[in-house]
């Protein structure tokens, strides 16, 4: 367990340079706001595409999603058996028929590896959904609501963040048994609350604006102001704060994987490694059986966070270059 | 000042009833009644038993009174018997391994916050300079990367030797049982057998210090105090070290604090890759051994250890900053 993740800067909105007003197109102001999201999408992604480390982050992640799509055109599903024919003599070095050579029943570890990448960001995508539901819901609520709600909310929240995030997922993952399911509701149920912080944080800023106070005065109802008003703004800032979360999920997947806690009938990156520990791949010196697994899982890792980052620095102003 | 004491001390209580609460919930809802986990496999697995055990164990009371009873047990350091070491009770099992983990942990926290700290001040300093793309780089690098796999690899390298690799250091374990080693001897034994374990876990640890330190430097040195310095002729070091750094540093302690608090929890996986008999390892035994009295007991001081660095943390923060106590 690493010390406490460092929390993602608050991210503000990104600036709107005025402009000149653009023709208003035609059609009802859902057309204008959508209108202007899409600039305002364009404007960003000019910016984003000259940033190095997020187009490097972003190629580099297309690659891997990429490869776990196509997994099967990659790598026969059958090589994953333990008796598979095509299985070659356990423990072999690299050769021309396993790149990588192959584990302790004679499984090929590319294919392993290939086939591993689907779980392991299936894992990592799904826990960060159900992390960003739960602390963009609970952002909300507690920022917009206020009062008694943000109290409880934000008591609970700062629970969370106080708690030792793997022990607590370690617990929870062996008292409900680990499995696919569990650990994907697991690693979700720890890493919400530095979301819910940064959206309660950017509501409070949000809900004050003059336009949110206009449209109440012309008779919004609160879930109104909240699905049209607020959200938009803080969209950005949970879409940035997702990718940084996605990294850190893939790595508990991982850990917890290769602690025993995952299913063991589905290959990920963790298991892989969690047979390579078991079989004592460090004392016989299989570093094949160790380094492709661990790279993939360092590489994807890089590349949501590097992508995070350049969102970051594009969503926050306040981090550019001075 | 008194009243913000307080309020953290109070805040930290709130906490930890709240560990207690979900201790004593979640080992009660799990699926499988302990005392049928507790008996399966033994020879005397009937009903009968089942029930004098659950009896044994309190489970038959309402869960108010089970809860007082849990805390009241709590308070007096009385965590339960452990399963898989059959017998033993969960505390002694825990504060015979707390000291490999002090030890382990402790010293590499301290190690990695200062090499860290270094990196990202002449990073900070020389923004853009090939150390601070290097470091940075490299930082990057270490948080993706799963410190137990960094240590397999270490391991395979170091312990087993392989290919060019020499193997240095023993693969695992505290010390060389068999060596009956007294005094000294038996403190270079330990030490060798640290090497391994302490250089991953200071590599793994070292990224966050770094980075924390290089961005709150720059962010001090952007500021206009650091302008009128230089105005004023001040050299260039004495800009860096006795204007900007001092400043620079309060995140950093934070940090440092708050990683204080996991240097119980903080090695799990290395640990349990290096055989390394502390707490960590013991959390995997206990996962491995579905010995959950020990588990609760491991979360319970995992979670106090946090909670304490969180209040020394806020506590000193308020004391070396006056702003944060006056918000």
């Amino acid at each position: 367990m690493r010390p406490p993740p460092i929390e993602p800067p608050i991210v503000a909105p990104p600036v709107i340079v005025e402009e000149a007003p653009p023709p208003v197109p035609p059609g009802g102001p859902g057309k204008i706001a959508w209108a202007r999201r899409r600039r305002s999408l364009s404007r960003s992604w000019r910016v984003y595409r000259k940033n190095v480390m997020g187009m490097a982050g972003l190629l580099t992640l297309i690659l891997f999603i990429a490869v776990a799509l196509f997994a099967p055109l990659l790598a026969d599903r059958e090589a994953l058996k333990v008796t598979c024919e095509c299985n070659g003599p356990p423990l072999s070095p690299p050769s021309i028929d396993f790149p990588f050579g192959t584990d302790n029943y004679g499984r090929s570890v590319l294919a392993l590896t290939i086939w591993g990448s689907r779980i392991s960001l299936l894992v990592g995508l799904l826990a960060t959904s159900v992390a960003m539901l739960i602390g963009a819901v609970i952002g909300l609520v507690a920022g917009y609501f206020g009062r008694w709600s943000e109290t409880l909310l934000m008591r609970i929240t700062d629970w969370f963040l106080v708690i030792p995030f793997l022990p607590l997922a370690i617990v929870l993952a062996s008292v409900l048994g680990g499995g696919l399911f569990v650990i994907i509701m697991v690693i979700g149920v720890t890493s919400w609350p530095s979301t819910a912080r940064i959206v309660r944080a950017q509501v409070l800023s949000v809900k004050t604006r003059p336009y949110v106070e206009r449209g109440r005065a012309l008779g919004a109802t609160n879930w109104h102001t909240m699905t049209r008003h607020i959200l938009p703004n803080v969209g950005p800032l949970i879409f940035a704060n997702t990718i940084l979360t996605v990294a850190i999920a893939i790595l508990s997947e991982t850990t917890l994987s290769f602690l025993g806690l995952g299913d063991p009938l589905s290959i990920s990156w963790g298991t892989i490694l969690e047979f390579a520990f078991g079989g004592g791949a460090m004392g016989g010196g299989q570093w094949w059986w160790i380094i492709p697994p661990g790279l993939a899982i360092v590489f994807v890792v890089l590349a949501f966070t590097m992508c995070g980052f350049a969102l970051d620095e594009i969503l926050n102003p306040r981090l550019r270059e001075r | 000042m008194r009243r913000y004491f307080l309020g953290k001390v109070l805040q930290a209580f709130l906490t930890l009833v709240f560990v207690l609460l979900f201790n004593f919930v979640l080992f009660r809802v799990m699926p499988g009644d302990p005392a049928t986990l507790l008996l399966r496999g033994t020879s005397n697995f009937n009903p009968d038993t089942v029930e004098q055990v659950r009896a044994d164990l309190g489970l038959d009371k309402p869960l108010p009174q089970q809860f007082l009873t849990y805390v009241a047990d709590t308070a007096t350091l009385n965590f339960g018997e452990s399963f898989f070491l059959r017998g033993r009770p969960a505390r002694e099992v825990i504060v015979d391994r707390i000291g490999p983990t002090l030890l382990l942990v402790g010293t590499s926290t301290i190690v990695s916050a200062i090499v860290g700290l270094i990196i990202g001040i002449y990073g900070g300093w020389r923004r853009g300079s090939a150390f601070d793309v290097g470091s940075l780089g490299f930082t990057l690098f270490v948080y993706a990367m799963p410190e137990f796999w960094f240590g397999m690899l270490v391991l395979m390298a170091f312990g087993a030797g392989v290919g060019p690799f020499p193997a240095l250091f023993p693969t695992g374990g505290y010390d060389t049982p068999a060596a009956d080693l007294t005094g000294f001897a038996h403190a270079i034994d330990v030490l060798n057998h640290m090497v391994m374990p302490f250089f991953v876990l200071t590599v793994a640890y070292l990224g966050e210090y770094a980075i924390i330190m290089r961005s709150s430097l720059l962010d001090i040195l952007g500021d206009d105090f650091v302008q009128t310095a230089r105005a004023k002729g001040v050299r260039e070091k004495q800009v860096l070290w006795q204007h900007a750094v001092p400043n620079a540093l309060l995140p950093t302690l934070t940090l440092t604090l708050l990683s204080l608090g996991y240097v119980f929890s903080g090695a799990i996986t290395v640990e349990w890759v290096f055989s390394w008999p502390g707490l960590g390892w013991l959390t995997v035994q206990a996962v491995e051994a579905k010995d959950f009295a020990l588990l609760q007991g491991l979360f319970l001081l995992f979670s106090v250890a946090v909670i304490v660095a969180n209040v020394v943390a806020d506590l000193l923060y308020a004391y070396l900053d006056p702003r944060v106590r006056a918000a």
